[in-house]
């Protein structure tokens, strides 16, 4: 039993819950809506024919966004092609091969890794892999594009890891007893049955995983060099290298409020949004597919 | 080669990618503690920088880290966990929630840096605030909005049903169910979930860039509505920006920001093992 008082406490509570709920959708919109509001006039003010140029010189009014863009691709499927081996294998071992003590011991170290700050990683990599990466290669810098894809990789592998586990897990046990029964060994079992059934689950992975990397800055940043040019060569794996959020973090401390260069930067802000918004999106789907199935245990 | 020898082969393959992932992450650690451990004392900890930051400590930026937190916690744990309710014990599925799903998926995705300039355009111009500690917390707690979320959810769902029909049995109201017995037993999943969202946020540099971090401000702020420096920021700066910085600091400066985010990573860890343990559902 309880009084009329209490009740309305309770409707009051239960639709500020409700609201809550609700206004995630809210500050999704309001993202997207400054990034708008402060980006968008610079199409007025500069023509398209200046972004989709290939020099990006914003005092000299040169607005060419494609080497950072192709900066960014770069250095992002680099650091996949790097992570996803890996991470897939760890994934694999953790799961499926590995006794209980290194289970035991892996866990809680990649999860350690998905807290180190991108800052403390950025100056790592500034401070130990870029003296070795310039030795080894005797080039003029250790500040390169590998070096970035190379932090990154192990920035994206906690995801990842994560999320290939989860997949694997989700694949029945009766797929691996069907696999030993007919007289597979446990790799041919693992490699023909559990990880083909895991796959959609492994692509979200990698999805996800690019989409940490894209939108990583300050790492990056530290790591890559920053120089604005087009990663067109094989050499560009070891020449410095550009991406769009590090040209946003660089640049944005010394623009004037409402100059065009200031627009310019909330349009390389905008564009992010859109791809991690898509590639989410796709990974999202994965997600909720196997959500509406039921799980496929 | 027989089947058994691939397997062999294969399994140590699979083991030196493990090792692969791992050691790096040791390597990390035990570099920047070994060498930080050498500027570590109590004057780097509580001293205003000096000389250009390269003299004195760190306090003004371990202090606005830690606020930081602070106002990011006040904000983002009641919009969070309020919103986990909703979806595990209130929303049906209808095309809305799927919509809100949908949108903590894609919060979870965008890039900090991206945040930082909704923060600069939202808070530090439109709504006035200026680059302050209030613009910053508030951007750093949205950011982390999405993990606070689906965390809590993941915690208040593992709650068995059987403990809701058994309060609604009793004629107790929804929300008494949830306020005196789905909560509490979700309780140390939720903590679990604030602290990994937290650590994220204190860690962060990219959001706090244009909102509130201050590049050298060797006072500590007096107001929600004043800069502060903050200790990833610090060292951003003192590894890039700085020609001749002592070694020392750097590390030393490392080490402290490592240190603060493994200490809340290892709580947060204890708390769940702990309550994993003595859960008797």
């Amino acid at each position: 039993m309880h009084d009329t008082r209490g009740r309305w406490m309770e409707f009051a509570i239960e639709a500020l819950i409700r609201v809550l709920g609700i206004s995630t959708i809210g500050i999704v919109l309001l993202i997207f809506a400054f990034l708008l509001r402060e980006g968008l006039p610079v199409f007025f003010q500069v023509p398209l024919t200046n972004f989709l140029d290939v020099r990006w010189y914003p005092t000299f009014g040169m607005f060419g966004a494609l080497p950072l863009l192709l900066g960014s691709a770069f250095v992002t499927f680099t650091a996949i092609a790097i992570a996803l081996p890996l991470g897939v294998a760890t994934a694999v071992f953790v799961r499926e091969v590995a006794p209980n003590w290194a289970r035991e011991i892996l866990k809680p170290l990649i999860e350690v890794l998905a807290g180190i700050p991108s800052v403390v990683l950025g100056f790592f990599g500034m401070t130990f892999i870029a003296p070795r990466v310039r030795e080894i290669l005797g080039a003029p810098t250790g500040l390169t594009a590998f070096t970035g894809a190379l932090v990154l990789a192990y920035m994206s592998l906690p995801t990842i890891i994560s999320v290939a586990e989860d997949a694997l897990d989700a694949v029945p046990k009766s797929y691996r007893d069907a696999g030993l029964a007919i007289g597979a060994t446990q790799w041919q079992t693992i490699w023909r049955v559990v990880v083909p059934a895991a796959r959609s689950g492994i692509v979200t992975a990698v999805m996800l995983g690019m989409g940490r990397a894209i939108g990583e800055t300050m790492a990056v940043m530290m790591v890559t060099g920053n120089a604005a040019r087009m990663p067109l060569t094989l050499d560009s794996f070891f020449r410095p290298v550009r991406t769009m959020t590090a040209t946003i973090a660089a640049e944005m401390g010394e623009v004037a409020k409402g100059s065009v260069h200031y627009r310019a930067l909330f349009a390389i802000g905008i564009l992010l949004f859109v791809v991690t918004f898509f590639i989410n999106l796709t990974a999202a789907r994965a997600i909720f597919t196997k959500r509406r199935r039921g799980g496929l245990r | 080669m027989s089947r058994q020898q691939v397997q062999r082969i294969g399994f140590a393959l699979l083991a030196l990618a493990a090792i692969t992932v791992v050691l790096p992450i040791l390597l990390v650690i035990g570099n920047i503690v070994v060498r930080g451990l050498a500027a570590i004392n109590w004057e780097f900890l509580t001293a205003m920088p000096k000389n250009g930051m390269k003299a004195g400590g760190i306090f003004p930026a371990l202090v606005g880290t830690l606020l930081l937190t602070l106002g990011t916690a006040v904000v983002c744990i009641p919009m969070g966990v309020g919103g986990a309710i909703y979806l595990s014990e209130y929303a049906r599925d209808t095309w809305l929630t799927r919509a809100i799903r949908l949108a903590i998926v894609n919060l979870a995705g965008i890039p900090s840096i991206v945040y930082g300039l909704f923060g600069l355009g939202l808070f530090v111009l439109f709504l006035q605030f200026g680059t302050s500690i209030l613009a910053g917390s508030l951007t750093l707690a949205i950011m982390t909005l999405p993990v606070i979320i689906s965390t809590s959810e993941e915690a208040l769902r593992a709650v068995p049903m059987e403990f809701r029909t058994v309060s609604f049995s009793l004629g107790g109201t929804r929300w008494q169910g949830i306020r005196n017995i789905v909560l509490p037993q979700a309780l140390p999943g939720i903590i679990t979930g604030i602290i990994l969202g937290l650590l994220r946020a204190a860690g962060e540099t990219a959001p706090i860039l244009f909102t509130v971090a201050a590049f050298y401000l060797p006072r500590l702020p007096r107001s929600p509505f004043d800069q502060t420096m903050a200790l990833p920021y610090h060292l951003y700066v003192i590894s890039t920006q700085v020609p001749g910085m002592p070694e020392h600091i750097q590390y030393g400066t490392a080490l402290v920001l490592l240190a603060v985010v493994l200490s809340m990573n290892l709580v947060a860890t204890l708390i769940r093992s702990y309550f994993r343990r003595r859960r008797q559902w």
